[in-house]
């Protein structure tokens, strides 16, 4: 980056494609590295969901019953409904977590090299949000590989074709998680979105229970869950997984991936960012 | 790591597309509660047909040609017969008091009636429509199966908890054997060596020796988080090359995968609610239930044994015969 950044002149930004895609690079491979290095984070984000399946899926089993909706074909058990959910998990924390990063990041200094890069504010954000995106997808992959032998089988098919599913979904829940890195001052303040966002997200959402049953026990929650994008994000993996495209989760999930993308640019933009006017907030 | 899962991805794409029924069949499907026999398509998956029979179907075969099929209209106390070229009723066979399950012989002449209320098995000639001979047999009489020489039958008698083994030259029982508490359900292996009899309280399958005509194995079965008393099984059928046996275990709403060999359960597949009875299709690539609470029929993949699709038909789907095209 620097490289480029020596030969272009600054202020101005006239890259080719090719720079882009070295910046790109840069940030994958860093994201990659940083991952690769914390060995317990994948483990943790491998346990998180295989409890969920093994333990609570389990327990419910028979207390949920069994019915047919849409995607499904025929009955399933509550380990199979669940799954679709618990890659939306995996997803919705390594999101948050990457908002986690970037405060950390920010705290500790390392967000100024990437932000005085000469390449467009939205471009290294684009670039960050992506690389967090591929990094939970292989998350999403392992925890799948390991449900299969568990019995948690979708049509082999299913397993590629929702992978567009999942980076899309991805790209969602990591742009909301970098539009409220931008709201936390500090490191601490992380428990917060665990509370506020996380929880109320996973909970209140198809990913559990079907919208069916959550409608049944109460309808004021059932709309809490439609207002939900995390449910879209569910549902839109769910039938990818049988080769179907769920039209209104798509253009959801498509959508808020526009409003929180463009949120989170229009956050770090140093000039009418809420960074900066928060920074200024503090210092009063 | 990423690259071998995309390896494997891309070899598991193919897959599905490699087992696919090549033809067609009808699946008739006997609505208990609805006097409905409901027609399915196999390879669309869709009802094609609904046919008003007599009332309280239950037991349904098919003729050896395809072209007929028998139901019994229990509580009408006849058998009545549909044309599969025209999906209507076109007779009926006199079959005794509130007839239940019955077996066709293997060349087709002859059905073999069980009639619960009379204690009897009444024996029917398909092509003169008359009453050959009335067998009684124990209390409450179901199950019927016929060995594949079509030499002997075998009724199960419900209250009584026995195997009547019934030679079909003289009408007469040469051997009755104890099984375990209200056996519903006799099959006989493709080769006749042995009956698989279902115990719907006792919750076993009694594997029988055709030739000592003594109980050799007993199956059980146990499914993580259900009551033992949820497991009832009722209908068998095993696969024409006598290698897998499939149990159908009614409000455990599971099909049991047994391997013929080890006389192990292999597998349990989820299927509706309160399975009955189960059928093969011709080419015995898939095997269909029928989920009597749940009102429908599942299709099972019987390479993976795997569910493929359910698909609702009348109330209360008791039996199921499929025509061979």
């Amino acid at each position: 980056m620097t490289d480029i950044a020596s030969r272009v002149p600054i202020g101005r930004s006239r890259f080719g494609v090719m720079n882009y895609l070295v910046c790109l690079k840069g940030i994958l491979i860093r994201e990659g590295l940083r991952y690769l290095n914390q060995r317990e984070r994948f483990i943790s984000s491998l346990v998180r969901p295989l409890l969920w399946l093994f333990i609570f899926a389990a327990g419910f089993r028979q207390v949920l019953g069994v019915s047919i909706i849409p995607p499904y074909q025929t009955y399933v058990l509550y380990e199979v409904y669940i799954t679709p959910g618990l890659c939306g998990m995996i997803l919705l924390f390594s999101g948050m977590q990457s908002s986690l990063s970037m405060v950390y990041d920010r705290e500790m200094g390392n967000m100024r090299t990437l932000l005085v890069s000469p390449f467009p504010r939205w471009f290294l954000l684009v670039s960050k949000l992506l690389a967090g995106v591929a990094v939970s997808i292989i998350q999403v992959y392992a925890f799948l590989f390991i449900a299969w032998f568990w019995g948690v089988k979708a049509p082999p098919s299913g397993y590629l074709l929702t992978l567009p599913a999942l980076f899309l979904s991805g790209m969602m829940l990591g742009a909301l998680g970098m539009l409220l890195s931008s709201l936390i001052k500090q490191l601490e303040n992380f428990a917060g979105i665990m509370n506020f966002v996380i929880f109320p997200m996973y909970f209140a959402s198809s990913a559990l229970y079907p919208l069916w049953r959550v409608q049944e026990a109460s309808p004021l929650l059932y709309k809490i869950c439609l207002l939900n994008p995390f449910t879209y994000a569910v549902e839109l993996v769910r039938f990818a997984f049988y080769g179907q495209i769920e039209w209104t989760s798509l253009a959801v999930v498509c959508g808020f991936t526009i409003i929180f993308i463009a949120g989170a640019i229009i956050a770090y933009d140093p000039s009418r960012g809420l960074v900066i006017k928060k920074q200024e907030g503090g210092n009063n | 790591m990423r690259r071998r899962h995309m390896c494997l991805l891309a070899a598991t794409i193919a897959l599905p597309f490699l087992a696919q029924p090549a033809w067609a069949n009808l699946v008739y499907v006997s609505n208990e509660k609805d006097n409905t026999v409901t027609v399915v398509d196999s390879k669309t998956m869709e009802v094609v047909k609904t046919i008003n029979v007599g009332q309280r179907p239950r037991g349904i075969t098919i003729s050896p040609d395809g072209k007929i099929i028998y139901v019994c209209a229990s509580d009408d106390d006849t058998v009545e017969m549909i044309d599969t070229a025209t999906n209507e009723v076109v007779g009926s066979l006199p079959s005794g008091p509130d007839p239940e399950l019955f077996v066709l012989s293997p060349d087709g002449q002859t059905l073999y009636v069980a009639n619960e209320d009379d204690n009897l098995v009444t024996v029917i000639d398909v092509n003169t429509k008359g009453v050959v001979a009335e067998i009684p047999v124990g209390v409450e009489p179901e199950g019927m199966g016929v060995s594949p020489d079509g030499k002997t039958i075998v009724n199960t008698s419900e209250t009584t908890s026995m195997a009547h083994f019934i030679d079909t030259s003289t009408h007469e029982i040469t051997d009755n054997v104890l099984v375990d508490s209200r056996p519903r359900f006799a099959e006989f292996k493709p080769d006749g060596s042995e009956v698989w009899v279902s115990a719907e309280i006792g919750g076993t399958v009694s594997v029988i020796d055709n030739k000592t005509r003594a109980v050799t194995h007993k199956i059980t079965f146990e499914i993580q988080g259900l009551r033992s008393e949820q497991i009832q099984p009722v209908g068998i059928r095993i696969a024409a090359d006598g290698k897998k046996a499939y149990v159908a275990l009614g409000p455990a709403n599971r099909v049991a995968v047994v391997n013929t060999e080890t006389y192990e359960v292999e597998k349990y597949v989820l299927v509706g609610q309160r399975v009955w009875q189960l059928a093969f299709m011709p080419d015995g690539k898939q095997i269909i239930s029928t989920n009597g609470l749940s009102n429908d029929i599942t299709f099972i993949d019987t390479e993976t044994d795997e569910p493929i699709k359910s698909v609702t038909v009348g109330q209360l789907p008791w039996g199921v015969a499929i025509s061979p095209n």
